[in-house]
């Protein structure tokens, strides 16, 4: 009874603070700053982007993204707290301030970039449609797909990319749908359909669910574009700054051959000016961003470059055995490009 | 005179006497009856002896990784592998005595209360609810003294007793007065509590929680956010105590008129003609009412999972998607389902002992 009328009473007060909040936001730099850490919202759990191991540890590259900028920042990759969101949720979440960074295989798209008071700070993770066949069907390509029976989750944009690909391929199909990812495994397994369609990143992730994994193989198309990157709030540029040069520094180290196992003496001895503009051993380009000196020394030293970070959580390194493919350097046939540091 | 002597008696056909005579009687009786028999068993071999290969005799039971599990059956090490963390969530290791200590508090401490020859009880019982959950706050939190573990980090079946018990105990005396408050006589107590009661029957859990985790949040000022686990427990315990007060109104309605006016004539006040005389008949009768409330709020605790809280379903279906443990959804389901039917099943039997003992005279 009294209760009712206290919410009632509180719900408008903290409405009338929710509104002049937003006026008056203060720089995500000095707040995380403050506090010490880095509030970072993850996925739920999706291998290889972000799942907890069995000791608890927030792992994937996802996770690393965030990691990544609490290196830099702070010089200590563990200065950093995670939150797991839905996919309904993160947008919220980011945008009430409830984190800092959203990293979340979320794709870039116009109406998220422009329309929600976002801005995406890079791509992370070149994802798109794949297929997954078994060997034994002898297909090398997806144009070699002609009336194939195809396993796809309902309810998902795939399944218009698919009907899309086929038509303008001039070639027929049948669907079967179901409603989780994992029956569509089960299904390509009992020979239910010939092909299993969905995101490369996930294709990999269900091969491993199969009996005999290196019997099948995910074909080299890519018949949609799912940029993954990392989301900050829009309008503090410094902010995006920051985690925007942090994946660049990545990139870039990985291009100019610094790893986490030399990049501390490439920092003292190196003569290339790129590699020591990188590292702040010239120039104060740390400054400019308001990080410090040797943020990507530490960046890399705790991190590691951007192909030592997708080996380990979803490339060779890791059950996954994701293939660079798209996401290789931009001088080895791949998208990756960094603008320089200068 | 010879006398007669009368035959032994014959046995009863064999047909209708032993194992044979039971089948008969029981599952033979006419043609019906065999057909279904037949199907059913014909049913039984299909399902049972797979489940108990995959679940018992093809299992591997011992070993470190997926490489150990090739036996085709059950993988229990992906279990074994994580049941600290099914348990505990990502509570620190080191701290997890702290849970352990909460959980043995919360027996021990509930133990004379299920002593009947306790003198004194109500007593006992007010001062435990009422020491308790602070002792078991600070134990499980930490603070003065203790090192502080984020809500954050709770998890695993600890974050779904801790949801369930919260629930169970903030929504019983809610659920209690809000029945009182529809029935009441003064206009404006009986509309809020009707208005209340409509609300939150009137909104599905999920959306509750959805609203608290997605919407509060846009109302609070940025940097200001209130616990996530908080505000799952607040949505619960309200939304439960809408429905439990449907449940004690019910047992209200039963007792007869001649009860309240009895109670008023001999001179009982409002609370104590309710806490003596009507909500003690009240509250037998609905004790299956009541339970079902609480076995349907223990399940629904797993809701929990859309905001991102870890408890025991989420944390199994986190560890379901660790790269090195893919393709073992199936066994942690299992095992969810396990737990689950455990404490459910365990809270449908106390019902049934408290129904007896009670002895509510309605036995049929």
């Amino acid at each position: 009874m009294k209760n009712v009328k206290t919410t009632l009473a509180s719900v408008v007060a903290v409405a009338a603070l929710g509104l002049s909040a937003q006026a008056s936001a203060g720089t995500t730099l000095d707040a995380v700053t403050k506090k010490g850490f880095v509030q970072c919202g993850v996925s739920d759990g999706l291998p290889g982007f972000s799942y907890t191991d069995s000791r608890g540890a927030y792992r994937g590259i996802d996770v690393d993204v965030c990691r990544g900028v609490a290196a830099a920042l702070f010089g200590d990759a563990n200065k950093v707290r995670f939150t797991p969101l839905t996919a309904k949720e993160r947008f919220t979440a980011l945008q009430s301030g409830e984190v800092d960074i959203l990293s979340r295989n979320t794709t870039w798209t116009s109406s998220r970039d422009s329309g929600m008071g976002l801005n995406f700070t890079g791509v992370t993770y070149y994802d798109g449609q794949g297929f997954l066949v078994s060997k034994k069907l002898g297909v090398k390509s997806a144009k070699e797909l002609d009336g194939a029976a195809v396993c796809i989750q309902a309810g998902t944009t795939t399944e218009l990319n698919l009907s899309d690909y086929f038509r303008a391929n001039g070639m027929k199909y049948t669907p079967i749908t179901y409603d989780k990812s994992d029956e569509t495994v089960k299904a390509l397994e009992a020979g239910r359909c010939d092909v299993l369609t969905s995101d490369q990143s996930q294709l990999y992730a269900q091969r491993i669910k199969l009996a005999n994994p290196d019997g099948y193989v995910v074909l080299p198309e890519v018949i949609s574009k799912e940029p993954l990157g990392p989301v900050v709030r829009q309008g503090d540029d410094e902010w995006f700054n920051i985690v925007r040069w942090t994946l660049f520094a990545q990139v870039n180290a990985e291009e100019l051959g610094v790893t986490s196992a030399n990049v501390e003496e490439l920092a003292k001895n190196s003569k290339n000016p790129d590699v020591r503009r990188l590292l702040g051993a010239e120039g104060e380009y740390g400054k400019d961003l308001r990080m410090p000196k040797d943020w990507a020394v530490k960046l890399i030293k705790q991190i590691g470059n951007y192909g030592e970070m997708f080996e380990r959580n979803v490339g060779k390194g890791s059950e996954l055995k994701i293939e660079r493919g798209l996401n290789a350097l931009w001088n080895n046939g791949g998208l990756q490009y960094a603008p320089p540091v200068r | 005179m010879s006398t007669h002597v009368f035959k032994p008696d014959l046995p009863p056909p064999t047909l209708s006497v032993g194992v044979l005579g039971w089948l008969r009687a029981n599952l033979f009786s006419n043609w019906l009856n065999s057909l279904l028999t037949v199907v059913a068993l014909y049913l039984i071999w299909l399902i049972v002896p797979p489940v108990l290969s995959w679940t018992l005799f093809d299992a591997t039971w011992s070993g470190s990784t997926r490489a150990d599990c090739s036996a085709g059956g059950a993988c229990w090490v992906f279990i074994q592998n994580r049941f600290a963390q099914f348990m505990y969530g990502f509570y620190p290791p080191e701290l997890r005595w702290r849970v352990d200590l909460t959980v043995l508090l919360a027996v021990a401490g509930a133990v004379p209360l299920f002593v009947r020859a306790m003198p004194k009880k109500w007593v006992y019982a007010i001062a435990y609810l009422l020491v308790y959950p602070w002792l078991a706050f600070w134990l499980m939190y930490g603070g003065m003294g203790l090192e502080v573990v984020e809500t954050s980090q709770w998890g695993g079946l600890m974050l779904t007793l801790v949801i369930a018990v919260v629930g169970i105990a903030g929504a019983m005396p809610l659920g209690i007065l809000l029945a009182l408050g529809r029935r009441s006589h003064m206009p404006a107590v009986r509309v809020i509590c009707v208005t209340f009661i409509e609300f939150w029957r009137g909104v599905p859990l999920i959306t509750v929680l959805f609203m608290s985790s997605v919407m509060l949040p846009l109302f609070l000022p940025e940097q200001v956010s209130i616990d996530k686990l908080l505000r799952a427990l607040i949505a619960v315990t309200l939304f439960e105590a809408a429905y439990i007060a449907e449940v004690v109104r019910g047992g209200l309605q039963a007792i007869p008129k001649g009860q309240y006016e009895a109670a008023g004539a001999l001179g009982l006040g409002y609370w104590r003609m309710m806490g003596l005389v009507i909500l003690p008949q009240a509250l037998k009768l609905v004790i299956p009412g009541i339970v079902n409330t609480f076995i349907a709020l223990f399940k629904d605790t797993s809701l929990v999972i859309i905001i991102g809280l870890f408890d025991l379903f989420n944390s199994i279906h986190q560890a379901t998607v660790d790269p090195e443990w893919l393709g073992f959804a199936i066994e942690g389901y299992v095992f969810a389902a396990l737990v689950y039917w455990i404490f459910c099943f365990g809270m449908s039997r106390y019902s049934m002992r408290l129904e007896r003992r009670l002895h509510t005279g309605h036995k049929r």
